[in-house]
């Protein structure tokens, strides 16, 4: 009997590792190296203070062009600000209403608005950019493959023009103006490089260079992605747990009762 | 086995009494879940129909909590599952047990088949039994699909097309079939609209056929891994305490890695693009399906003629319907064909290999690899499996199922 609960176990733990893989194998793209984030493993949670950073980043550089529509100003207080630091934070934003009259107006956001939106429209935002909007950041460390490695690479991954190979200019045609990352696919990408040593001024005083802009805009990313992370991993460890003790009581009355079959 | 079920039970409470005389439902579970007599050598891999039922049941208890949040409109779908995950209390927790629990409960049928691969369950009398199941596996097969295209983002758009325009393969009236199913001249909003109305249906229509699925095993009882009939009350249990028990602790097993997944991995069994809102104007640059899918995936684009794979690929299925007429060995359990037993792990392997091949775009030797694994497929069925009922010699069965679990306790 307990041959086969083992290699019953194999075989499921195969089956999954094997549909895993296929899903891994999915992707073909050069992989981005991989980085320790504080969120990862089944304990990991957001770095509350690379995640406030992370915001300062999103609203000083990546708010420009980039909205964040599925998130609202209340959220912010689920990285660790007081409600009254939020009120701060968004003292200065106007977003888009209608008066009582169905007037279009500019008003001050309140906590339950969702963040502003740096176009009134896709159009309007694929017409300031070249004619293709600037991806929606809200869950975009979910949709690519690589995730919070990937934003990482892509934010450092840029090769000014005159540190490029004479093959690498060849090979794709790149010319003076165009942007090359290393980690985008076909390299050739319409964002300019966004961060840059000092290109904000950090409040907590942490030295600001571009690595620590770019892991820190991440974490905060990352949190937009899923903000409900912390919670599904500590349920997660509830469930398991509570799952295995049944286990156990179940096979203990299971072998109770086919004591005499065997 | 009908006839050794024993007198009816005789029930104490008035109340119970007084219903089932009338509506004898308690006497049937008695007698189908209770004294039912089971035989008492099962393995782990009968777990595994009791397992995929209660993935049927908490897809559906979690599928209508999703079905009360969501918004089947182009305009507003991808957001609206966004929303079930950050605004709805525990959303995320319904979403990633349904979308996980679709994989999971793929992996369960997978292991079903595959027992009743191994062990013969399909043979005499259990043909009908068994072309039930395949009818479940094809209806869950469109379920799943039309599951993955409500979320309405790059896979699910991207997939739906490719799906959809196999049937413009079909001759003359391909194309109008096409336009038929999708209601108008691309994917829209009336494609959204019937899925998600279907992917609703499905699942209830899928329970009928589960509920015929379990009268047809019971009329002639389960199989079991010597594949030979109990022949006396002293090869079989009573299904209740002993394989209620059984049944029970596997299902929490299973759950402990499915939990894994759903609250560890949530998406890992996912693709990244299907976090990307669907984009009529931007094909992803691999249009990949659920893992579920990729064996057959692979069968279609293996044929060089569209046409051609769509037969392919319905026909990996069709060929399953008539298993039980195309196996011509009288022993059911591969336990005792020397020969079978390596070709159907054979199969399992090829199976793997269409699934990787699937998964990978179709160049280099991808192409080959799929052709040779989807050749060896129909083999099996087609050639292998009529050919080896014939001329394979048979190790000698045990003369009985209880003598067969002695036997193995002595050795």
């Amino acid at each position: 009997m307990r041959r086969l609960i083992v290699s019953g176990a194999i075989a499921l733990a195969a089956l999954v590792a094997g549909a895993g893989a296929v899903a891994i194998a999915a992707g073909t793209e050069a992989h981005p190296p991989h980085r320790h984030w504080h969120f990862q493993g089944p304990f990991g949670t957001y770095d509350r203070a690379a995640a406030q950073r992370g915001y300062q980043v999103y609203a000083e550089v990546c708010s420009a062009c980039h909205s964040l529509s599925l998130l609202a100003y209340r959220n912010l207080i689920e990285i660790g600000l007081t409600e009254n630091q939020v009120k701060g934070l968004i003292k200065d934003i106007t977003v888009p209403d209608l008066n009582d009259d169905g007037q279009p107006i500019d008003r001050p956001a309140r906590l339950s608005d969702r963040f502003r939106k740096p176009f009134p429209n896709e159009l309007a935002a694929a017409a300031a950019n070249n004619g293709k909007a600037p991806p929606d950041l809200s869950v975009i460390v979910k949709a690519r493959e690589g995730g919070a490695d990937y934003i990482y690479a892509l934010l450092t991954g840029y090769v000014p023009f005159d540190k490029l190979t004479p093959a690498q200019i060849k090979e794709l045609n790149v010319v003076k103006d165009d942007n090359y990352n290393t980690y985008f696919p076909g390299h050739r990408i319409a964002m300019a490089p966004p961060l840059s040593d000092d290109k904000v001024t950090y409040v907590d005083g942490t030295k600001s260079t571009l690595d620590q802009q770019a892991s820190d805009v991440t974490e905060f990313l990352a949190w937009a992605s899923e903000p409900w992370m912390e919670n599904r991993k500590r349920t997660g460890v509830r469930v398991i747990l509570f799952l295995l003790a049944l286990a156990g009581l179940m096979y203990a009355v299971k072998r109770q009762v086919w004591a005499n079959k065997h | 086995m009908a006839s050794s079920h024993g007198t009816p039970p005789v029930f104490n409470n008035k109340v119970i009494a007084w219903i089932d005389y009338r509506l004898p439902i308690f006497s049937y579970i008695e007698k189908e879940y209770h004294t039912f007599p089971t035989p008492r050598n099962f393995n782990y891999f009968w777990n595994f129909g009791a397992i995929a039922t209660v993935m049927l049941v908490l897809m559906i208890a979690t599928g209508v909590v999703l079905a009360t949040n969501y918004t089947p409109n182009v305009l507003m779908a991808f957001d609206s599952v966004e929303r079930i995950d950050r605004d709805v209390p525990s959303g995320w927790l319904m979403r990633d047990l349904h979308m996980n629990g679709a994989s999971f409960f793929f992996i369960a049928v997978y292991v079903h088949i595959f027992r009743g691969m191994y062990y013969g369950s399909y043979k005499q009398p259990r043909e009908l039994l068994w072309i039930l199941g395949v009818v479940i596996f094809l209806l869950m097969m469109a379920t799943a699909f039309m599951g993955y295209v409500l979320p309405w983002g790059q896979m699910s758009f991207w997939g739906a097309t490719v799906i959809t325009s196999l049937f413009s393969a079909i001759p003359v009236v391909g194309d109008s079939i096409v336009t038929w199913l999708w209601g108008g001249f691309s994917i829209g909003n009336p494609t959204l609209n019937r899925f998600y109305a279907l992917h609703y249906l499905l699942p209830f229509i899928i329970v009928a056929v589960v509920a015929l699925h379990v009268v047809a095993l019971h009329v002639h009882g389960s199989n079991n891994p010597t594949g030979i009939d109990p022949k006396g009350p002293q090869d079989t249990v009573p299904f209740h305490p002993y394989y209620t028990m059984k049944d029970g602790f596997g299902v929490v097993i299973f759950l402990i890695v499915y939990s894994a997944v759903v609250f560890f991995a949530p998406d890992m069994l996912g693709d990244a693009a299907n976090y990307i809102p669907a984009d009529p104007l931007v094909t992803p640059t691999h249009i990949v399906p659920e893992w579920y899918f990729l064996p057959f995936y692979a069968i279609l684009r293996a044929v060089p003629d569209k046409l051609g794979g769509v037969i392919a690929m319905f026909g990996a299925i069709a060929v399953l319907f008539v298993l039980p007429w195309l196996d011509t060995s009288r022993v059911r359990s591969s336990t005792f064909r020397p020969i079978y037993k390596w070709f159907m792990l054979l199969l399992v392997v090829d199976v793997v290999v269409l699934g990787f091949c699937g998964a990978n775009p179709p160049a280099g030797f991808w192409i080959p690899l799929s052709q040779v694994a989807t050749l060896y497929y129909f083999v099996h069925f087609l050639i292998l499996l009529p050919v080896l009922g014939k001329i394979e010699r048979p190790l000698p069965l045990p003369p009985s199922i209880a003598d067969s679990v002695l036997k193995k306790k002595a050795g």
